[in-house]
């Protein structure tokens, strides 16, 4: 793998002490390296075992909401779960799985040596695991993790909060920091690295909706980071920025919180676009439909998703004019989603299209991305969203969009690119069973949360009403399901990396871009002289 | 763009310093939510000594990391399309700062604008007014909380005005010591970069003495009098702390000068230190404004 080191590195080398020609072995390879795809890999198995951390706790959930009643844990201790299943997830889990694919594919997608700045790069990634290690350490302090929600609403996370809520708070700022220098990262390579005749209307789609979420993610983040620091204040300083009491507001802690949380959301899903745009035209065997108005679609959401931030707060008793306004510009976001969904189904229309696993991940993702578009709608409006609000409705909502929306897309990539990660073509029946397995049971169980919603079945509680019954059991039944068959994928990847059927070149026929024109496995360094692009 | 610029690329080796500074990070946090979360039993609070660790061994990861970035461009390894990605890189990370203030900036005007009028009864909220705290009177800055918590307000004459002129200056000063540094005019550059660092040591001071007086009994500002102490100290003492960093960077790019640091052509670092130090500036700007003016 290491043929192909660049050409002047090992007379750099042979002057600077701790340099070493070729990459190093064993643990200080991972832990010194500035290769994009080792870090690309790191972010990869990283999210996964977030991703199987906060499944756990989300089992927990489904296992005492199995029957009405407390039988399992404590309700503190559900809320613990319930607060850091959310912050795992979306912190831990989907947003580092993106990273990890940002870092593998968009330096040969664009025909770049590397990311921009390498170093920055691996200080991004190792910072995460120990901004976990610090939230996950709260569990076993005297007072417990956060129960306050992932969205730390005060004065749950103030004036009523545990006395864990620095060590999340500070968790959380390394979380941010890592973001933005990976955001820096992302968008310091697209900018500045592509080849020779690469112009940006001829960039892949998944390189520009990176290109957009990096930019969501620098200005966001940081907004985070001042959310949590006056929450600490607030907790620990005698500040009120969230205390009527002293002339501030708890709704001022939504309105900051949720100007991040939006576009926090479309960061999470405006990548997962940028995957199936490039799984569905190779399976079509025909060219993306609509290339720039993707583009121009992306760049719409990405700005629509700054002024959309109080559809989350219709119930607080904003000034009727906010609610409006709020109502109508979230509705606006249906235009240029619609305009993806219409792209991606007319680029299926009439091609040749195959079933290989990372197609059916991206069909499962059009269609039941669409369900989560949808109910996303419902919200959005006003009154109604007076009947749903806090309710499960909400919560199958968004577990449309971000599991069989944001996670089936990372599955879609995941596949699509495995043979060019390992240089071994994945075994096809295990990820057969791991799609239909998957696609069966996570719509066991999130589609029944909907009616569960609309029945008035609040979110957030350990037990519930009687007449919930059923249908809680039947989605903890899909919920046990949908987490087991994930361990098929754990399987069918380890067994992928250890060998198998060697992969050529370019294993799908109809995939495009320059990632196909290196060898699979990809050398550990490509493209150190670019690519001509026509 | 040609060909060769991209060729010479340099994509560092190894390194162990991300290493080092991603434990410092968390010796850092540890330390500090330690620390934090002990204020009120300070026998338990070994968080401190945990924290001080963590900044020293920052302080040490930049020493090591710059000093192998330095190595490497005096060296000649960089392209300038390297410098383009240092540039950028520089440029989105004061986007990111930019919109850390607008957190806090946002805080301000939305208390200004609604949470402090609400209190008394604007809007559709006459309901809160009456039931919650009858007595309270909206006022800016907000002398007088709803829980009845005393406090003065800042002027901002005197030392704030001092302070706004210092960094102005400072802000000229170190673009002088730019135009200096491209005509290679050495001894100028050393001059106009060192006045930029003593006037915002002399800024920092006079916040300092600023605070002194606000802490003082004929004032009683505190950071918590309620939202107007809040904003104050938190939008002043971030910028503070900005302003200490922007210090930092001029003084090192001071020390490097006298070193014999920097070409007309090349001085990423001499910019970002700039920039930075020009967004400092400018963030007080609008300070003074909203927090003093206003």
């Amino acid at each position: 793998m290491t043929t192909d080191v660049i050409d002047d590195q090992s007379e750099h080398d042979s002057h600077d002490g701790e340099h070493h020609d070729h990459k190093m072995t064993g643990i200080k390879r991972w832990l010194y390296t500035t290769n994009h795809k080792d870090i690309g890999s790191m972010y990869l198995w990283f999210s996964f075992i977030m991703f199987l951390t906060g499944g756990a706790m989300a089992l927990v959930i489904r296992a005492e909401l199995f029957q009405p009643g407390l039988q399992i844990i404590e309700p503190d201790f559900f809320n613990q779960m319930t607060t850091v299943h959310g912050l795992i997830m979306v912190f831990g889990a989907i947003m580092p799985a993106f990273t990890g694919l940002a870092n593998w594919m968009l330096p040969m997608m664009v025909g770049a040596p590397d990311m921009a700045l390498p170093r920055l790069n691996n200080w991004s990634f190792w910072i995460l695991p120990f901004a976990f290690a610090i939230l996950l350490s709260s569990f076993f302090m005297e007072s417990g993790a956060p129960n306050f929600g992932w969205t730390f609403y005060a004065p749950l996370s103030t004036t009523y909060s545990n006395g864990s809520t620095a060590f999340f708070v500070f968790a959380v700022h390394i979380m941010g920091i890592s973001s933005i220098m990976g955001a820096i990262n992302i968008v310091v390579t697209i900018m500045n690295m592509r080849a020779p005749g690469m112009t940006y209307m001829k960039m892949p789609l998944f390189v520009w909706t990176f290109f957009i979420t990096a930019y969501l993610l620098i200005a966001v983040m940081p907004v985070l980071a001042g959310t949590v620091t006056m929450v600490l204040t607030d907790t620990y300083f005698g500040t009120s920025f969230f205390d009527a009491a002293g002339g501030g507001d708890p709704v001022m802690f939504q309105h900051i919180f949720w100007f991040f949380g939006h576009p926090e959301v479309y960061i999470m899903i405006l990548p997962a676009f940028g995957i199936v745009s490039t799984t569905i035209p190779a399976f079509s065997r025909k060219p993306l439909f609509g290339y720039s108005s993707m583009v121009y679609a992306t760049a719409s959401i990405a700005f629509l998703s700054f002024i959309v931030w109080a559809h989350h707060m219709f119930t607080t008793g904003m000034p009727l004019f906010g609610e409006l306004f709020f109502m109508y510009c979230t509705m606006l976001i249906a235009v240029p989603t619609g305009v993806k969904v219409f792209n991606w189904a007319a680029t299926m229309w009439r091609g040749s299209i195959s079933f290989e696993t990372p197609m059916l991940f991206s069909i499962a993702f059009v269609i039941l991305f669409t369900i989560g578009g949808f109910s996303g709608l419902m919200l959005a409006m006003t009154p109604a969203d007076f009947q749903y609000h806090d309710t499960y409705f909400v919560v199958a909502h968004f577990h449309y969009v971000l599991v069989t929306g944001a996670l089936f897309s990372i599955f879609a990539g995941a596949y699509y690119w495995l043979p060019k990660w390992t240089g071994y073509m994945y075994n096809d029946t295990l990820s057969k069973w791991h799609f239909w397995c998957s696609l069966i049971s996570v719509n066991l169980l999130f589609f029944p949360m909907h009616f569960l919603g609309l029945a008035g079945m609040p979110r957030r509680i350990p037990d519930y009403a009687l007449q919930f019954a059923d249908f809680n059991k039947w989605v903890s039944i899909g919920g046990f399901a949908f987490g087991i068959s994930q361990l098929i994928f754990l399987v069918l990847v380890i067994k992928c990396i250890r060998g198998g059927e060697k992969a050529p070149m370019k294993p799908w026929d109809g995939a495009e871009g320059l990632e196909w024109t290196v060898p699979s496995p990809a050398p550990y360094h490509t493209f150190t002289t670019p690519p001509k692009i026509d | 763009m040609t060909t060769k610029e991209y060729e010479s690329y340099y994509v560092p080796a190894q390194s162990k310093w991300p290493i080092v500074g991603a434990i410092a990070l968390f010796l850092i946090a540890v330390g500090a939510a330690n620390y934090v979360a002990n204020l009120n039993n300070p026998e338990n609070a070994g968080g401190g000594w945990v924290l001080l660790a963590g900044i020293a061994l920052i302080i040490y990861m930049m020493f090591g990391w710059f000093n192998n970035v330095i190595t490497e461009s005096m060296s000649g390894k960089y392209s300038p399309q390297m410098d383009n990605s240092f540039r950028q890189g520089m440029s989105w990370f004061i986007f990111s700062e930019v919109m850390f203030f607008a957190a806090f900036f946002g805080a301000l005007l939305y208390a200004r604008t609604f949470s402090v009028p609400w209190l008394d009864g604007a809007g559709n909220n006459a309901a809160t007014a009456i039931i919650l705290w009858p007595e309270f009177t909206a006022t800016w800055p907000l002398i007088k909380t709803p829980d009845g918590t005393e406090t003065t307000a800042m002027g901002w004459y005197g030392l704030p005005l001092i302070n706004t002129i210092l960094l102005l200056t400072s802000s000229i000063t170190a673009h002088f010591a730019h135009v200096s540094l491209e005509q290679n005019k050495r001894g100028l550059l050393k001059f106009w970069l060192g006045l930029t660092v003593v006037l915002g040591v002399v800024f920092l001071f006079c916040q300092g003495l600023e605070y002194a007086h606000g802490y003082a009994d004929e004032m009683k500002l505190y950071l918590d009098s309620g939202i107007y102490g809040n904003t104050f100290y938190l939008l002043t003492g971030f910028h503070g702390m900005h302003v200490t960093l922007g210090t930092i960077m001029l003084l090192v790019m001071l020390i490097r000068v006298f070193k014999g640091h920097f070409t007309p052509k090349n001085h990423f670092a001499f910019q970002a230190a700039s920039w930075y130090w020009h967004f400092v500036d400018v963030v007080w700007v609008i300070l003074f404004v909203f927090v003093y003016i206003i």
